[in-house]
Parts: C-alpha cells; structure tokens; sequence
C-alpha cells in the first residue's frame, strides 16, 4: 500500500474511544506508521509519536489534515450511539460525519478507508437465520428505530463501493465487543445485578476488544474490500456467558421488563431502551466465514478472556459515567446490545 | 420389583386406561337410545382395555434404555456437530440439555403413544430431508419422529426439524426446541445443515396441516414448495413419512381465530373434550402411533424451475405419503390399539 521510503500515515477518527486508543497503541509500534487521531475527547498517556487533534471531525479543519498530507489509512471508528443524545445529533454525527469523511477520501485519494459498523444492524429478530451472510438486509430499525443513522452509515459506505472502486473500501461488522469499551454489552455484564427474561436463552457471539483491534488492522490488509462480519469463538447461550462471568442474576418475565426498562430509562437509571431489550430474546449469529478466509482473521482470545477482560475495566473505570454533551459516548464505542 | 416406583407409576397409568374405559362403557349408560354412539363408545372401551393391557405388558418388560446407551447414541450424533466448549453446536442444540429429557420422551414413545415404526432403514446417513405430514395439534409428531431415528435406528441418526417462526419466538418452548436441535424454519438453515450432511425433518403442510379439524383427518392439505427446491439445489433424497393415529390425540371441531389472533397462535383449536376434561384436554390422548418411512426419492432438474415444474415434483412425494397413511389406516383396527 504505502512505499517502503516514505511513512505511512494513517488516520483514526474517534481515537479517544477505547477501541481507538488501543487501535493507536497498536498501529503506533509498527515501524515507519505515523498514527494520527482526530477526536474533540482527550486521550489520556497518549503515547508521544501518536498526534492528536482535538476537533470535532466534521469540522472543516479536518480537511487540511488530508490537504497537508497524503493519508494512506482512514480508520473510521468515530461512530457515536448513545440513547441519550438526539436523533438529529444522531445522524449530524454519524451519516453527516462519515459522508465527509468518505468525501476526503476521494478528493485526496486515500487508498484504504476502514469503517467500524456492527453485527446489531441485522435486528435481533425471531427469524434470523442461524448464520447470517453479509447480503443479509439490515432490519434492526423494524423494532429500534434510534439505530437507522447507524443502518444509514453501513449503506452509504456500500454504495460508496460501486461509486469508487479505486478505493479499498471495508465495512466491519463485529459481533459485541467486550472489554474496557463502554458499550451497551460490557456495561450489561458489569451490572450488580444482571437481568434476564425468563425462557428465553438466545445464543450469542463475542469478541475481545484486542481481537477486534486485530481484525481492524487486517482490515487495512491490501486488496481487501467488501462488507465482512466478524465473529470471535463459537456462539454460547446468554446464560452461560453469565455464569462464565460469574454474574448474579435475575429472571423477569418478558410481560413486565419493557414496562420497567422504560420506566428506569425515564428515571435516568439505566441506559438501555426497552427496545434494546430484543437483543435478550432473540440471537444475532452471524457467519464469519468470509473474513476469516479473505483476512485470515484468527481470534486469539477465548469467551473467557473477553468476560474478564470486560470485568476487570470495571474495576478501574472511574470515568464510566457520560459527559452532559454525551461527548463520552461518540468514538467507536458501542452502545447497544 | 413391586416396591420399584417405576412399576406403581406403570400400574397406575394401567389402571388410569382401565378407568377411562369404564368412563367410556359408563356414558353409553348416559347416552340411553342411540345405538350408533353406543356402539361407538363399546369399542373406544374395548381398544382402551386392550391398549392398558398393552401398557401393563410394556411397563413390566425392560422398556427402557439404559442411560449408558442414551449417552452412547446422542455421543455418536456429535460426530459432525462442531460443539463449543460451553456445549452447544452453532444451531443451539445441546447435548448435555437432551440427556436428561430422554426418559421423559422415552416414556411418551414406548409407553403413551406405543410408536410402531415401518421401513426405519430407509432413512439414510448424511444429508437428507424427511418430509411428513402434519398432525394433531400439537407437534409430538416431529418428536416421536426424532426419538424413533435416536432410539430404534442402528446406527442412530439425528434429525433437526424445521420449527415455525411463531413457535420459536415463545418463551420456553423456542429455546427447548433449539436446545434439542430444532432451528427456525428458513431456507437458509436448510441450506446450512445439509452442507453439513444433516438430516432435515420438513413438514411441508406447516401449521395448515397441525391445526385442522377433525373432519379433515387424514386428508392433505397444500404442501409448500421450497423442500424441493432445496433438495434439488443439495442432491438431497427424500424420505417420504406418514404418521398415522396422531390426528386422534387431540380433538379439534375447529379454529377459534379471534383466541387464535389474540394469542398470536397459527390456530386455537375447539376442543370439546374441555367440557370434561377442562385445559388437559390439549394434552395429547394415548393414541397409537405409528410411523412409515417411505423408500428415499431422488429428484434431478434445476432448482430454479418454474412453480409449476416444481409442483409436479412435490406432488409425487405428497402422493407417496398419501399412500403410506391409506395403508395405514387400513392397517389398523383403532385409535388406541
């Protein structure tokens, strides 16, 4: 991709967010890679040679970044969901956002463009088949309409691949993530008390945050393009992943958990919308097989190491808590289920 | 023996037929003039004496199987099931989760409905797809299939049925059914399992077959064509099967469809035994059952013919079914023996 000569640049939108930063930590040790963030958050122990601008990415600033330089990579994980903020913030951000960015690309001719979408656009659905394919439709909106900015994001840069095909174009689609991420199922495990709905036990797949830094990372391999799920170990039933994590927890019947979630969403107790609450009833296994073969993605962690990886940033998150703005929530991290 | 529980628990399900005969032979009395009933009821007495006399033999005889040979069984049908380490293949099924349930089921095929199976050796190794009529309210005839083929067939050969979508989505019943191997009813899982050189157990009549009245038993209804289709797409034979006697189990005068609707339920049968017997006349009667497994049919032509092409197929294997259950009901002398 880049000549041995020159360095490479390349660009992380949403570094602040704990995929981005370890993202960061990653690429930055490779040698001749200059990593470059843009994120109005702070980057905390920022590792030296890593630059860092403090913007919001939609701004114009960011384009002189592109003008100055010649940018090899566009990691695009700055990607917010957060139940909290508006939907006109919603789709400024994401669709808004990612159209500039993908707009950059073109106009200064970025080879690779990488764009962290999820396996939870596909719906938690009664009928989802037990492996979905990528050219499976994206149907989360049906029940959970807060998602469709995030839907909108994954077509557009679908489309963007007839438009240019001179670019190498991938889209991610992980399945839930776990670790230090603040995102909605990592928060879930790390809840004192973990609820369930009674009779239902749908199966479910993971993927320990560096595996996912590392299917990121492959992503940027030469000659790749295309949409790919990607998966980590086998899937597992809900509840053993809870006894993996050795969570307490509690059996609500599905009658009653909608009403209550929304009553505690109102209250500002918790931060899943009862629509989110179909992600407990209904799997999402997607098959992984494509990018597994295309970038010979292996996951190196197990269930187990991603459970306790999720847990142990329990115990030093102190800053788990959103900002006013919702600022905390936009970088890569995922919220839902 | 006699302190054996096993053998008060046989004697007192003896004796419940015993009594159900006696409640038969008591509402002749009742009924005073018509003799066409009284007739009818002498001879539902005469096969319910016969079939606890049958029971009582049954229960006194080594019926079961032993648990080291369950286990041996459903351990030969992991061979291509890729379990996890939390112990479920990709589809949910469970082995550790059947065990324990066989008995149960054992009970239900030896001893209430007296399975009787024809032409078992027809239903080969490897990829294949079982396609049966469907009947009797309730889906005990997918599970007597499968118990037949775990428990009778040398070597046994496990079946995953397609389940309704409706099913699958209700609390406890759609994840017992998955933990049993059972998956969601879309052609992409077929697609899947027999890639993987499973056997398929389609009920191409769907709910319009399990939930019709009583008049219609025994008749047809219009099968689906997409079988066929997935059949000639994987080389797949086709098992023709007909369950004869489970239509009798429970009786339906006909689809209440404003309870059916309100329970988001295919049908909400009429069952007039409710007036005696209250909710347990949902419960299925010791009818007998008996299972034919037709010689495999082999299809060639494209998948992708015109309906028209692809009914003339179906037709074939509806044909086939049709005449194994004439032959079945002439086989018989009733509904209990």
């Amino acid at each position: 991709m880049a000549p041995r000569t020159r360095r490479s640049n390349v660009v992380i939108t949403g570094i602040s967010g704990r995929l981005g930063q370890l993202l960061a930590r990653r690429l930055h040790r490779q040698k001749g890679v200059r990593v470059i963030g843009i994120d109005r958050r702070p980057f905390d122990r920022r590792p030296a040679d890593v630059e860092h601008l403090r913007i919001d990415y939609r701004r114009k600033k960011t384009e002189d970044l592109f003008r100055k330089r010649r940018v090899d990579v566009i990691y695009h994980l700055g990607l917010m969901h957060n139940p909290r903020a508006s939907s006109r913030e919603h789709h400024s951000w994401n669709l808004v956002g990612t159209q500039r960015i993908l707009h950059y690309a073109e106009r200064y001719q970025v080879p690779k463009v990488v764009i962290m979408s999820s396996a939870d656009v596909y719906g938690p659905l009664a009928d989802n088949p037990t492996f979905i394919s990528e050219d499976a439709p994206l149907l989360a909106a049906e029940r959970f309409p807060a998602i469709r900015d995030l839907i909108s994001v994954d077509m557009t840069a679908q489309s963007w691949f007839w438009k240019h095909p001179e670019i190498e174009t991938v889209v991610l689609r992980p399945v839930h993530i776990l670790g230090s991420t603040r995102n909605a199922v990592s928060n879930y495990l790390r809840l004192p008390l973990v609820p369930v709905l009674l009779g239902y036990d749908p199966l479910l797949q993971v993927l320990h945050e560096e595996d996912a830094v590392s299917a990121i990372i492959a992503a940027a391999r030469p000659g790749l393009r295309g949409v790919y799920n990607v998966a980590g170990p086998p899937p597992l039933p809900l509840r053993a992943l809870l006894r993996e994590a050795s969570r307490p927890t509690v059996e609500i019947p599905h009658m009653v958990l909608p009403q209550l979630a929304g009553r505690l969403y109102q209250l500002r107790i918790t931060d899943m919308p009862a629509a989110e609450l179909d992600y407990l009833r209904f799997a999402i296994t997607v098959d992984d097989a494509r990018f597994r073969r295309d970038a010979r993605f292996r996951p190196r962690y197990s269930v187990a190491e991603a459970v306790q990886a999720a847990l142990r940033a329990q115990v030093f998150d102190g800053d788990v808590e959103f900002t006013e703005d919702g600022e905390s929530a936009a970088g890569g991290d995922w919220l839902h289920l | 023996m006699s302190t054996n529980p096993q053998t008060s628990f046989g004697e007192g399900v003896a004796r419940r037929f015993e009594r159900a005969a006696a409640e038969a032979q008591r509402q002749i009395a009742l009924l005073g003039g018509g003799a066409r009933e009284a007739a009818f009821l002498e001879r539902i007495a005469d096969e319910l004496r016969e079939a606890a006399a049958d029971v009582a033999g049954i229960l006194a005889s080594d019926w079961r199987t032993s648990a080291a040979e369950v286990d041996a069984r459903i351990d030969h049908l992991l061979g291509n099931k890729n379990l996890s380490r939390y112990g479920v293949d990709p589809f949910g099924f469970s082995p550790e989760y059947v065990k324990p349930i066989i008995p149960l089921v054992e009970f239900l095929y030896r001893v209430w409905f007296r399975c009787e199976v024809h032409g078992i050796e027809h239903v080969p190794e490897g990829r294949a797809f079982l396609i049966s009529n469907h009947t009797g309210q309730l889906p005990f005839d997918g599970a007597m299939i499968g118990t037949s083929l775990l428990l009778e067939r040398e070597p046994p050969v496990m079946i995953r049925a397609m389940v309704e979508k409706l099913a699958i989505a209700a609390p406890f019943f759609g994840t017992f059914a998955m933990r049993c191997g059972q998956v969601t009813g879309l052609p992409e899982n077929c697609r899947a399992l027999l890639e993987r050189d499973e056997s398929v157990l389609v009920f191409p009549e769907g709910s319009r077959g399990i939930a019709k009245p009583f008049r219609d038993r025994y008749q047809l209804t219009q099968f689906g064509l997409g079988f066929m289709r997935l059949a000639l797409e994987a080389g797949a034979p086709i098992v023709p099967i007909a369950v004869v006697g489970a239509e009798e189990q429970i009786i339906n005068m006909g689809n209440i469809e404003p309870l059916a609707r309100l329970f988001n339920l295919p049908s909400f049968p009429l069952a007039p035994l409710a007036l005696l017997l209250g909710p347990a006349a949902m419960l299925p009667m010791p009818v007998k059952y008996r299972i034919y497994f037709g010689e495999p049919m082999r299809f060639d032509g494209d998948p992708n013919d015109d309906d028209a092409v692809i009914a003339q197929k179906v037709a074939k294997v509806r044909a086939a079914i049709e005449k194994m259950i004439a032959h079945g009901l002439a086989e018989r002398r009733g509904y209990f023996v």
